[in-house]
């Protein structure tokens, strides 16, 4: 449901923003015809397979490709020798040796070579082909063992930064994040009820169902174009640049349709080496990875290990708040620690606290962005902390965050002021909701968890061209992952005043639109619609102005309402976008504007959800009965895939709580590389996911938007946690809370 | 790598006399377990094309139940269903709707998994597999007899399994299967518990099965627990006894999927819940089914 909905829109004043027009890609996905990643066929194609390491962490001693090269069908193989020398800042180098590993093997899937031939089986032979002398090093996998005494060294000059004075021993421990404010002996001295304790997560994979697959073509001259399934294509295309030593301009990069990224396709995996082979054979090559190894090799979300404690005071004010956090970056640098520094306490005003986070490298694949990138980790910390203090104050777990939550003008422990967020408002609609006034049964339990994402602007362009017929076609360079092709067609239909379906949303590549950085921090509906709109507007500027030449009366006498000119005084019959453009060889040819823009004025976004759930207490197994969840969504332009991002993220949040976790042998090898062993929530396993999108408008978008698409994930881990405890009264500050580890806990007291 | 799919059981019998020849029923591990990298056979030998093999038969004495009939056509039959509730329902848990259509009992035994569902279900009802021999005659072996550890059968090369035969069941008796998995499916049994039991007038059992899967390299049938059984109405004493018995039975293994500690616990939890579930079915049936 939405709040204040209303059958026409449920956006008061607007017509278009806020209805629930069918997706206009939806026909072509429904019925097979949208081409994904791996449905791109050229004529003449190679297919490509890559050998992997099958070590967590070894030295390469050598690679001998001269049988793999001979046999048959085989037009390439490469190495990393067939790229330039990692260069540039550490983190440049770090997405080289990502890429393809050079010195050393960093985990398990760690590409080691690639092929090209004329069929797969072809490639995977000659793959298997290729001998590698691997000398094998010893590996960590946690980051107690990386951060442990004398632990072997992934990176032998990795120096933690953010530590003063500055270390003159390398380590596994690539930074350190701090923010506090006030005092915080004085604060835990204040504070009549303390909690604590220590929280880990397993990594977890964003799971998109679609495995990553890139097709490259390269001509003799150099030219090369890339087709590839992700986020943004623009930034596909300056990461493979940087691998391939190019300038971007290089490379064309066109978008294929996603099959879900979830933050891990914000980077590149096989992109470069599928550019690198093509170059290499003259001809056309395609990639595609299976499941074991999208597994393997991209994603995943962090483990962490968090120590948490926070004090409050009898009335529920938090008072003080301590973490220790450290989050797990995979083989190189570069885990969102500081971002789940900076959002653990930020829905809550806390006067003295010290947040530390600790960007740790192990012996796994590097870790992607993921939804909140940081934040459900350091949320279920805090979350769970918080519940804990509200049953020891008997106070009610929604009460005891509107006691503390943050409002506009209060300062977030990260450092800003708020502007006009709607907090509070996600607190209020689950209070007053009938679902929080369902009485439970035997062993059944309510909890509930509150989240934030910062969400982000960056850089957004756009084209509007309307077309002799008068309809209009809008062109961004933003993939539509999440439904933004009907977002941007709401927006520049309300723009214009015409019919949504006459306007027809364009995916561009890189060479038909101005740049646009990639899909993340839930930017494009804000970022990108808020280029739509300039652009349809400067459009609509042009068009009064064409009437005002053709009626030969000043551009203050035209108005544009409901898709025509009109003259104020209605003097002059009105000329419609139709009649506007049938006459444009008269008033100064085609009709169509471009704008391009850095987002500012982001808003954030707020989510609370609750959950009621069932422990069976003989098998430790957990049925979710019912799930509601809250989110300020500053303006919803289209309602129901709004709703469905708050869907999504939930069910996303209930995997990571429940089941989901990568299993690795003792060899640093994963063990569930599938799903059937790693287990994301199938239908069955859900109920309805009952939403209420708030809207508290941003005042830094015209319309209000604020994004939505990650904070939903936030609460659902310690959610889950909170109402365990309260089905069965105990509090496990371990994920996932499998059947295993339930009944572990039911069993064992104390565990 | 060859395909046959032969229409008589002396033709598959044949062409599996060949070296290095792999048969399949509805092939939905087969061909995941090739994709994984397992090695390819020379030749594969598809069996659903042999009528025999597809087809469910009732007579007064006996179900007999092609070996490589859809599992989807167990559960869409109402008198088998009716008759053996557990075995058809463990039968229904094997994949998903899609992998219904494909998956069968045979395949399900001869795979040979330690977790497979409708094992224990058809140990507890008693059924039997009838084997083609490479010679062209055919053996009979217990359900219970077929697997020989986790991916490994008592079949010699040549052989495969032709038709799974049970006989029909007496009055007044009702089976079941549970199974735990973390989800609600698509899922692989972490503990999986089959029950069967046959009471008198009075409501005593006088007859008791009971076996466990996923918790052993192969199926396991509990003696003790059927004798705790036996005798008892099903209370509460008799309940816990088989229970501790299934529990005490158990010999598994830690891994991805659960620990010892957790499988010996829920095999017990299990055993009990679907004896009550048995019984329950039992009651409920006062005649004889034929």
């Amino acid at each position: 449901m939405t709040i204040a909905e209303d059958p026409a829109t449920t956006s008061p004043g607007y017509k278009w923003v806020g209805t629930r027009m069918i997706r206009p890609d939806g026909f072509e996905k429904v019925t097979g015809r949208a081409r994904f990643g791996a449905d791109i066929k050229l004529n003449g194609m190679l297919y490509g397979h890559v050998l992997r390491s099958p070590h967590a962490h070894a030295k390469i001693v050598s690679i001998d490709t001269s049988e793999a090269e001979k046999m048959a069908g085989v037009r390439a193989v490469i190495t990393g020798a067939d790229f330039p020398d990692p260069s540039g800042p550490a983190g440049d180098q770090d997405l080289q040796r990502n890429v393809i590993a050079r010195e050393k093997a960093l985990y398990e899937g760690h590409v080691i070579a690639a092929v090209a031939a004329q069929t797969r089986a072809q490639a995977k032979a000659a793959a298997e082909a290729i001998k590698v002398v691997y000398e094998v090093l010893p590996h960590v996998m946690t980051v107690d063992e990386a951060m442990a005494p004398g632990a072997p060294l992934l990176h032998p000059k990795l120096m933690t930064k953010g530590v003063d004075p500055a270390p003159t021993e390398p380590s596994n421990v690539a930074s350190r994040a701090v923010y506090q404010g006030g005092d915080l002996d004085l604060g835990f001295a204040e504070s009549d009820v303390v909690v604590e304790g220590t929280f880990t997560t397993k990594p977890v994979h964003q799971g998109y169902i679609e495995p990553h697959a890139a097709v490259a073509d390269t001509t003799p001259n150099g030219r090369t174009t890339l087709w590839c399934s992700s986020q943004g294509h623009f930034t596909m295309r300056s990461l493979s640049a940087k691998v391939l030593g190019w300038e971007p301009s290089k490379l064309k990069v066109i978008p294929a349709e996603i099959g879900g990224g979830f933050g891990g396709k914000t980077t590149i995996y096989l992109e470069p080496l599928a550019v690198r082979l093509s170059q290499k054979a003259g001809r056309p090559v395609k990639l595609v990875m299976s499941r074991d190894e999208v597994f393997r090799a991209t994603g995943p979300a962090s483990g962490t290990k968090i120590v948490g404690k926070l004090g409050f005071k009898n009335d529920g004010t938090m008072v003080a708040g301590e973490l220790w956090m450290a989050y797990e970056a995979g083989a190189f640098a570069g885990s969102p620690a500081g971002a789940g520094s900076m959002t653990a306490l930020a829905p809550y005003t806390v006067p003295n606290f010290l947040i530390e986070g600790f960007d740790v490298v192990v012996n796994k694949p590097k870790v992607a962005a993921y939804r909140a990138p940081g934040a459900p980790m350091s949320s279920f910390a805090v979350e769970s902390l918080i519940d804990e203090a509200a049953k020891k104050l008997g106070m009610d777990p929604i009460d005891i965050r509107l006691k503390n939550a943050v409002t506009e003008g209060c300062q977030a422990t990260y450092g800003p002021k708020f502007p006009r967020i709607g907090f509070v408002e996600t607190l209020e609609a689950i209070k007053n909701h009938p679902n929080y006034k369902i009485p439970l049964g035997p062993n059944q339990g309510r909890g509930v968890a509150s989240g934030f994402w910062f969400n982000a602007g960056l850089n957004s362009s756009a084209t509007v061209h309307v077309n002799e017929d008068g309809n209009v076609i809008v062109v961004t360079g933003s993939p539509d992952i999440g439904g933004s092709r009907a977002s941007m067609a709401l927006m520049a239909a309300e723009e214009f005043g015409i019919d949504a379906a006459r306007i027809q949303p364009v995916v561009g590549d890189t060479e038909s639109v101005g740049y646009n950085d990639q899909t993340g921090g839930s930017r494009t509906t804000l970022a990108t619609g808020a280029a739509v709109i300039e652009a349809c507007r400067k459009v609509i500027a042009d068009l009064r102005g064409r009437a005002a030449k053709q009626w030969d009366v000043s551009l203050d006498k035209v108005e544009w309402v409901d898709g025509q000119a009109q003259h104020v005084e209605g003097t002059q019959p009105p000329l419609s976008l139709a009649d506007l453009a049938k006459g444009w060889n008269r008033t100064g040819g085609p009709l169509t504007a471009s704008a391009a823009l850095n987002a500012r004025g982001v808003g954030s976004a707020f989510s609370t959800q609750v959950v009621d759930l069932e422990v069976d207490p003989d098998t430790g197994h957990v049925t979710v009965l019912r799930y509601l969840t809250a989110q300020d969504a500053g303006r919803a332009i289209h309602p129901s895939y709004v709703e469905g991002q708050l869907q999504g993220g939930v069910v996303q949040g209930l995997g990571w709580a429940l089941n989901e976790e990568y299993i690795f042998d003792r060899n640093g090898k994963m063990e569930n590389p599938g799903f059937l062993d790693y287990r994301i929530p199938v239908a069955s396993d859900l109920p309805m996911i009952d939403t209420i999108v708030v809207e508290v408008p941003n005042p830094g978008h015209p319309y209000g938007v604020r994004g939505v698409g990650e904070v939903g994930i936030v609460p659902p881990l310690a959610a889950v946690a909170n109402a365990v405890d309260d089905a069965v009264s105990r509090r496990i500050h371990d994920l996932p809370l499998s059947p295993v580890r339930i009944l572990d806990a039911i069993i064992n007291k104390d565990s | 790598m060859k395909y046959f799919a032969p229409s008589t059981v002396e033709e598959a019998a044949g062409l599996l006399a060949q070296p290095n020849t792999k048969v399949f029923a509805g092939a939905t591990d087969v061909i995941p377990q090739i994709r994984a990298g397992r090695p390819e056979p020379e030749a594969l030998v598809d069996l659903k094309k042999i009528d025999r093999l597809v087809s469910v038969q009732r007579t007064d004495a006996k179900w007999v139940i092609g070996a490589a009939t859809p599992t989807a056509r167990l559960t869409g039959n109402a008198e088998l269903a009716a008759e053996f509730p557990g075995l058809v329902e463990a039968a229904g848990l094997i994949g998903s709707d899609q992998v219904q259509s494909r998956s069968s009992l045979g395949g399900n035994l001869c795979n040979a998994s330690p977790a497979a569902d409708s094992v224990p279900a058809m140990v507890v009802n008693g059924v039997r597999a009838v084997i083609a021999t490479p010679g062209g005659g055919t053996r009979t072996l217990a359900v219970e007899d077929v697997p020989a550890g986790p991916g490994r059968t008592n079949l010699v090369p040549g052989e495969f399994v032709v038709e799974l035969e049970v006989d029909r069941a007496p009055a007044r008796t009702g089976d079941a299967y549970l199974r735990l998995i973390p989800r609600t499916e698509m899922d692989i049994a972490v503990v999986g518990a089959g029950v069967r039991v046959t009471l008198d007038e009075s409501g005593t059992v006088t007859d008791a099965r009971v076996a466990l899967g996923a918790v052993a390299p192969t199926v396991v049938r509990v003696q003790a627990a059927e004798a705790a059984l036996i005798g008892s109405k099903l209370d509460d004493a008799a309940l816990a006894a088989a229970a501790a018995a299934a529990s005490a039975a158990c010999n598994p293994i830690d891994d991805k999927r659960g620990t010892i500690a957790y499988r010996t616990h829920v095999a017990g939890v299990l055993t009990r819940r679907a004896a009550v579930i048995a019984g329950q079915r039992a009651a409920e049936k006062n005649g004889a089914s034929r």
